[in-house]
Parts: C-alpha cells; structure tokens; sequence
C-alpha cells in the first residue's frame, strides 16, 4: 500500500518538473516554470522524507538528525551564494553547483559499492542473464553513477577555475587527447575488474574514484574559456545522467526521469548553443583548437 | 545473444521509461530561444539536484551504527541541496534580469 501512495506521488513531482521545464524554455513564462520547477524538487524531497512513515518502516531520529541539518546547511550555503553572486559571475556558479551535484552522484556511487554485501557480489555479471533487476541495487549503476559524478564534479570545478581566471587558460595537459583515451579505457578496464571480481575490491574502488575524478580533469581541460559554457551545459547533462543511474540503484522513479530529462535536454541544448555560437559540439569537445579559435 | 534478450525482458518498463522520459527532455526544450540557453541551463540544473534524493534514501536504509554512510550521505545531501537551492536561486536572479532588460 505504502510503496504505491510513494510512487504516485513521485509521479505528481515528475508531471510538475515537466511543467516546469516546458514553462523555462518560453520567454513569457520561464520565471514561473523556475518557481513551478522548485515547487516539484520540494515535493519530491518531502515525499523522501516522508517515505518511512508512509511505507510504515522505522527509521531512528539519529538519521533525520544528520538528514536535516545537513539540508539547512546545504541550503543555506546555497542561497547566500545566490544572493552575493556578481551578473558576470553566474555561469561559474553554475558550473560549481553543477559540480556539487556531481559530488553527490559519485559519493552515492562510492558508498553503495562500499557497502556491497559479498554475498550479493557473486556473479554480479552472471547476474545479467538471470536476475531480475540488473539496474536496482546493481553494481553496474553504481559504477556508472561513481565514474559519471566524478567527471561532472571535477569537470565542473576546471570550468569554474577557468571562467572566474584562477586557472590560466593555456594550462594544459601534453596530448590531451593520448591521455585523454588511455584514462577512458584505464575506467572501463577498472570498472570490469569491479564487477567481475568475486569479491568488492576497495582498493580499485579508490582507484576508480581517482581515475574517474582526473578523467573530469583531463575532459574539460584541454577546452579553451570561450567554449565554457557549452562545456558547462554538456557537464550538466552528466549530472543528470548521474542522478538517472544513481535512481536506477533505488530504482527511484523521480531520480529516473528527473535526471534523464536534465541529461536529454542538457545534450539538446549544448548542441544548439554550438550552434548559436557556429561551433560544432565535436570542435568543442576535442578542444585545444577552442582557446585559439575564440581569442582569435 | 541471450543475454542480451534477457535483460530486455527482465528490464523492459525501466527501458521503455528512460527512452520516453529522453524523447520528452528533447521535445519540452526543442523550441528555446538563444536568450534562454543560459537560464535554461540553470534550471535544468537545479532539476538535476534530484540526486539529493538518492543521498536521503541512501541515509535512511543505513545500518545505524554506520556512520561513514550517515556522515558521507549527509556530506551528499548538502552539497546537492546547494545545487538545488543555488541553482533554483540563481535562475530566478537570471530571470529577473532579464525581464527588467526586456522592458
């Protein structure tokens, strides 16, 4: 009974952030669909909280303790950085909260593989052909959720370095691009090893998080600041893809289709900014040729 | 080949979900005005946030004397509830801006 009041719920916030998305994209309507948006993140955040009791588990107030002390500080935090930012400053400030959801997603991705009981852990790619649900409680999503967080999370602080100037533009990897590969495929051989072990191996997994953090590093670096918010439109579709797969490891519908539609908007989106800018998204991405292209 | 064929069936709601939820990301922005790339982005931005749920649920099924989970969980919580709330904050700031421009 619990679980289908939840679910509905979820599927109310969902319509609103629909609603609310749709309303940002028209110029009449874009400070209303902000506000609907937000009224939807609410709900949806309340409908967590509330969870337990509706579902009718216990849960002991040590946890609310920790759940919302750290929301008023995250809060607070948040909306006194909104208020003080400069105009010129906004796209930076995106960039960063972008990386802090970014975090969130890779901390998710971390403690859940962390926490990994052995017994689930046999055969977890076997699991594949005959388990139920490879994406709920999966290692493969939690995976997913670690590598992609942790790119958005230390691509988005680059960004943000190099839009507010405490990076210099010209700091850049030798051959970006050989680093570039061999980081990719260092990731995909880690993440093989993780989910084909017999047992979660914390020592990759640190590895992994590292791997995946200077991957964030290695992506966005190369990239020129004329092209940073095109970068920062693509990395915040990472982050909603983030929290896709994070949903799927509760296989929580709002994170589902909330973040999907972040992550599918988020792509659109830095396509057609490449394209008010007469950019392509693969000039942009492969980068190097950005800094020289827009100083020119 | 089977394996493959197995985890469509097993997985074909959650699949049918992400494809529809992905057609109607596109389609709700499709139309966009450049003036509202930014903004936009900002929005979707917060939205992206979500993932503060992830951290609550995180929390909440944790064995109680778990605390790397609980502190790590909230540590997640408040750096996603600065995404939403910054993030949401921001684009009202933006969207004011702009409407004070416009007229």
């Amino acid at each position: 009974m619990g679980k289908e009041i939840i679910d509905f719920l979820y599927l109310i916030s969902i319509i609103i952030f629909i609603i609310g998305m749709k309303g940002l994209s028209n110029p009449a309507t874009a400070r209303k669909g902000n506000l609907v948006a937000g009224a939807g993140m609410g709900l949806a955040i309340l409908i967590a909280l509330l969870t337990p009791m509706l579902a009718g588990t216990a849960v002991s107030m040590t946890k609310y303790v920790f759940i919302i002390i750290a929301m008023a500080i995250g809060s607070g935090v948040g909306l006194v950085a909104s208020k003080r930012v400069a105009m010129t400053a906004m796209p930076e400030m995106v960039s960063l909260f972008n990386g802090l959801g970014g975090a969130t997603a890779m901390l998710i991705g971390f403690i859940e593989l962390k926490n990994y009981a052995p017994e689930g852990v046999a055969g977890k790619l076997a699991a594949v052909a005959g388990h139920a649900d490879l994406f709920t409680g999966s290692v493969f999503s939690s995976v997913f959720a670690l590598f992609i967080g942790a790119v958005s999370f230390s691509g988005s602080l680059i960004a943000w370095g190099k839009l507010n100037g405490s990076l210099r533009d010209n700091i850049k990897l030798p051959v970006p691009q050989i680093i570039n590969v061999t980081t990719l495929i260092a990731v995909f051989v880690l993440s093989y090893l993780i989910m084909a072990g017999n047992e979660m191996n914390f020592t990759l997994l640190i590895v992994l998080t590292i791997v995946s953090l200077f991957y964030g590093v290695a992506f966005v670096s190369p990239i020129g600041g004329g092209d940073m918010p095109v970068v920062i439109s693509l990395l915040n579709s990472f982050t909603g893809i983030g929290a896709t797969v994070a949903g799927l490891i509760y296989g929580n519908n709002i994170m589902i289709v909330g973040g999907i539609l972040v992550g599918a908007s988020g792509i659109l989106l830095t396509i057609l900014m490449c394209e008010a800018m007469n950019r392509s998204l693969i000039s942009v991405v492969i980068g190097g040729f950005g800094a020289s292209a827009s100083s020119a | 080949m089977e394996l493959i064929l197995n985890f469509i069936e097993n997985n074909l709601a959650m699949i049918t979900i992400l494809v529809l939820a992905t057609f109607v990301g596109i389609e709700i922005i499709a139309k966009v005005p450049t003036v509202l790339h930014t903004p936009l982005m900002s929005g979707s931005n917060a939205i992206s946030g979500v993932v503060v749920i992830g951290a609550i649920i995180m929390i909440l099924k944790a064995d109680d004397a778990d605390y790397i989970t609980l502190v790590v969980g909230s540590l997640g919580i408040a750096l996603a509830m600065v995404n939403v709330v910054g993030g949401f904050a921001v684009t009202n700031r933006m969207l004011e801006m702009f409407k004070k421009k416009k007229k």
